[in-house]
């Protein structure tokens, strides 16, 4: 039986088998390529999304458990207008990936962070942002986060 | 000399090996070649790697890959500064795999600073031959700026600067030393009279150049020293970046493998039912040492690799762990018997002299993983005499070769899509990339383009990792100077790339003794200035505390003063406040490598966790690269490279037990996350003025013996085996 899902506003239907990962099926049925493959096993958080709000990592989620959920990928992140999220245009003026690969979920990371704590503390981004970068980047993750706070809040205001 | 350097370079003649005949391109026509896959009409093309457009669109084609180095943006600065025009004008393009967009910059460079001078003295068309035959379009030994950028694409540069002035003196009917190029316009200086770079360019490219260009002095200018945007980052923020995994075809596969648990084994036998039984699994194929199940997705491929008891053969080696490794490099450096010397003066004079006291210790280093985060993924699709491959590696030419080699057919009839690259650290040169030859064969047998992936197990258990190695070294103090010092290590082969001893010492002796395993030993983001850093700035702090001195200033008194090491050295002691009482609970270190062209000191701050873990509290950073083309960019590569550089010393090791290796993920191959890098990165550079230097590699060297000495200076115990762990709690 397909599973139905929304996913970056749209109601799609997966056809593929229901212990897919999510990571997959976002991948290859949907061709959301932004979210990433990094390690399979829920380590790295390279493949980090929203699932009803939550940041999962969706290469451990079998599409059996995302039936019904509302889903955010990187590529749903921009408003209707093509506008940048706040936290995503943090990352440009920050000057913060390198490679890159690591970002998409880094920056679901952050913004679920955001949504649950506006102004967070550093102790707070310690907690929240468990995903791996082996560019090194974090300096510039963490001063990212800080400098899309006041921005990030707003934007939380105003879609409330 | 740099051998291993030389090795990571021109490594390729080993595989390309009949290649070298191939100086069978003559250069007009690969670059007939490259101009007919780049320029348009209406468009001039110059030396392949720099195109202007009728609306004055400046496209850079970079041999270059991207993999977050930042080297597109500081090149495109560099062709900016020698064309006058603003670098947020030019585009940067990935160069296509094609010989006219060889990189003849990289052989120049690195020629003349390990073969000979004289390499600066060739002509641009024999570097360009010699670049063509090998093939060589190298992104690695942090040479994009320095060789790369400052050689072969500003040449490009000052060649088209010469051809636009001369096509505008023309127009304009002056001489062309009255025409200047600034603000993206040919201007004569007497009556302001000014014409467009994009209405000069096509006329301009058809004229000849009659002497060899010379590009301006990486100096910081309009363009050199600022720092623009890079334009790769946007796409790196919305998701739109195309990475090898990413590339997606009409009716393509997804394929994923199993390889020998030991590296050299072969596949003996495998029952491929299981996997063909499995939902979407279309094809098991068999290597000479791997299984490959092809699908309609990864997942399905993973479950059928899951699905499978292939049964190998250990080739010998399922008696190697790695203790093993240690006692056997230990046995063999106390055999005596070394591959080879370097060095100068008499070191077993000065370590004889009774009145010289000697002072000995040994240090080891595990095996890294280079843990990139886009795990391999090559796409293949072969149709009759055709091959089209999509893959990130750092040689796209090489690739190439590699694959024409692999499918049995000429060059021509392969074509590489290069894509950017999640990470590589050196993991992705070609040559030990078992991922081309693999991806070819299983495309040859398939109607469909398969993308091959390896899962992060087969990632981590199948490196080119950094060698595992063990080295004593030997000093001979006198006066509380180091009058002789000699390191013996045990490492696999071509190990003295990047390896400068700084230090003013009579006699100095390097003996290596070549020591193989079954592992493929490749080069590790700042390759042997890597464990050289380690144990040589380890070993000097031991130095300073066996006579009883500071080690900064031990360090300072055996450089020749006023040279740019003793300006780096005291920089980054005044900046970390050498001298003054760290915080409670918290060691300070130092330490001073060499590599890549550039200087850098690290003072590292650590203190211990309750686990007896180290924890950085603060690192200053020292950098002297002769001139910091994109200083915010620049930033960004010291700092990334210190937190890699301590997320291998702290915890990373690779082991091997009965012949393979023993970790398998990020659960037992950890990498430092964000709670754990230092909270503080002071990196500050010097502007020597000296010939520019690399950035994405000589930021990782000093930071390991930084934090071991740190952690001395702390506890008093002296880590000599990385990794650290808990070594240094009390």
């Amino acid at each position: 039986m397909p599973i139905e899902a929304t996913v970056n506003g749209r109601t799609v239907r997966f056809a593929g088998e229901s212990d897919t990962p999510l990571l997959w099926a976002l991948r290859e049925e949907l061709g959301l390529t932004g979210t990433k493959f990094g390690c399979g096993v829920a380590a790295c958080g390279a493949c980090t999304v929203h699932v009803d709000g939550a940041p999962v990592r969706s290469c451990s989620l079998p599409l059996a458990a995302a039936a019904g959920t509302v889903i955010t990928t990187i590529e749903g992140l921009k408003s209707a207008d093509g506008q940048l999220h706040p936290v995503q245009q943090a990352w440009i003026d920050q000057q913060v990936p390198q490679c890159g690969y690591c970002q998409s979920g880094q920056i679901m990371a952050a913004v679920a962070l955001l949504q649950q704590t506006p102004q967070p503390s550093d102790e707070a981004i310690d907690a929240a942002m468990t995903n791996l970068c082996r560019c090194g980047t974090y300096p510039r993750i963490r001063a990212a986060i800080h400098a899309a706070t006041g921005q990030a809040a707003d934007a939380a205001a105003g879609a409330a | 000399m740099g051998i291993r350097r030389r090795a990571v370079l021109f490594g390729s003649l080993a595989v390309a090996g009949a290649g070298m005949f191939g100086l069978k391109w003559s250069g007009s026509r690969a670059m007939a070649e490259a101009k007919a896959a780049t320029v348009r009409p209406g468009e001039g093309g110059f030396a392949a790697f720099l195109k202007i457009a009728p609306d004055d669109t400046i496209t850079l084609y970079s041999p270059t890959i991207d993999f977050g180095q930042g080297a597109h943006t500081a090149q495109a600065q560099l062709v900016a500064e020698e064309l006058g025009v603003d670098p947020a004008r030019i585009v940067v393009a990935q160069a296509p795999a094609l010989p006219g967009f060889a990189n003849a910059g990289i052989i120049e460079g690195f020629g003349a600073e390990m073969v000979s001078p004289a390499f600066a003295h060739l002509p641009a068309s024999v570097l360009g031959l010699v670049a063509r035959a090998i093939p060589m379009q190298m992104t690695g030994g942090s040479s994009g700026v320095r060789y790369t950028g400052q050689i072969a694409l500003r040449r490009a540069a000052a060649g088209a600067r010469a051809l636009l002035t001369a096509e505008a003196a023309d127009r304009l009917g002056v001489p062309a030393a009255q025409i200047v190029l600034e603000d993206g316009r040919a201007r004569h200086t007497g009556s302001g009279r000014a014409l467009r770079l994009g209405e000069l360019a096509e006329a301009a490219a058809q004229r000849r150049l009659w002497t060899e260009p010379t590009p301006g002095a990486a100096r910081r200018g309009r363009a050199i020293g600022q720092s623009p945007l890079r334009q790769d980052i946007p796409g790196k923020v919305d998701g739109t970046a195309v990475y090898g995994i990413d590339v997606t075809l009409p009716d393509m596969r997804v394929a994923t493998l199993v390889m020998a648990p030991v590296r050299g084994g072969k596949l003996e036998a495998v029952d491929t039912r299981p996997a063909r039984a499995i939902a979407g699994v279309e094809k098991v194929i068999q290597l000479e040492d791997a299984v490959v199940v092809v699908a309609r997705g990864y997942w399905p491929a993973l479950k059928g690799v899951r699905a499978l008891s292939p049964r190998f053969a250990d080739g010998g080696h399922g008696g190697l762990n790695s203790p093993g490794i240690y006692a056997a490099q230990d046995a063999l450096r106390r055999a005596g018997k070394p591959d080879k010397t370097a060095g100068e003066g008499d070191v077993a004079a000065a370590l004889a002299d009774p009145a010289a006291r000697t002072v000995s210790a040994d240090y080891r280093v595990p095996y890294l993983h280079h843990a990139m985060m886009e795990p391999f993924a090559v796409t293949a699709h072969r149709q009759g005499d055709r091959l089209d491959i999509w893959a990130g590696l750092q040689d796209p030419l090489l690739v190439r070769h590699m694959a024409a080699e692999v499918a049995g057919l000429p060059e021509s009839a392969v074509t590489v899509h290069t894509t950017i690259m999640g990470g590589g650290f050196g993991r992705r040169f070609p040559a030990q990339c078992e991922v081309i030859g693999q991806a070819v064969r299983v495309a040859s047998q398939c109607p469909w383009p398969v993308k091959l992936i390896w899962s992060r197990e087969q990632e981590v258990q199948h490196g080119s990792y950094r060698a595992q190695a063990s080295a004593r070294l030997t000093a001979a103090l006198r006066d509380g100077r180091i009058t002789a010092m000699r390191t013996d290590y045990a490492q696999g082969d071509n190990v003295e790339g990047e390896v400068h001893f700084l230090y003013e010492v009579p006699a100095t002796e390097r003996r290596h003794f070549a020591f193989k395993t079954n592992q493929l030993d490749g080069p590790f983001r700042s390759v042997n200035a890597n464990p050289f850093g380690y144990w040589t700035e380890s070993f000097i702090d031991e130095l300073a505390h066996a006579v009883g001195e500071d080690p900064y200033r031990f360090r300072r008194k055996h450089l020749a003063e006023g040279s740019r090491h003793v300006r780096v050295l005291d920089e980054a002691a005044r900046r970390a406040g050498w001298g003054t009482p760290p915080p409670p609970g918290v060691g300070r270190g130092i330490a001073l490598v060499e590599s890549f062209g550039t200087i850098v000191a690290e003072v590292v701050e650590a203190a211990l966790r309750e686990d007896g873990y180290p924890r950085v509290q603060r690192v200053t950073a020292v950098v002297d690269c002769g001139t910091t083309v994109n200083p915010r960019n620049a930033e960004a590569q010291i700092s990334g490279g210190i937190i890699q550089a301590l997320s291998t010393a702290i915890a990373e090791e690779i082991t091997l037990d009965q012949g393979a290796v023993v970790q398998s993920n990020f659960t037992d191959y950890p990498l430092l996350r964000l709670a754990e890098a230092p909270p503080r990165i002071d990196v500050h550079f010097i502007e020597s003025g000296a010939p520019l230097g690399g950035i994405g590699e000589p930021g990782v060297p000093p930071a390991t013996p930084a934090l071991v000495n740190a952690l001395f200076a702390l506890t008093g115990k002296r880590v000599r085996t990385l990794p650290i762990r808990d070594q240094a709690r009390a």
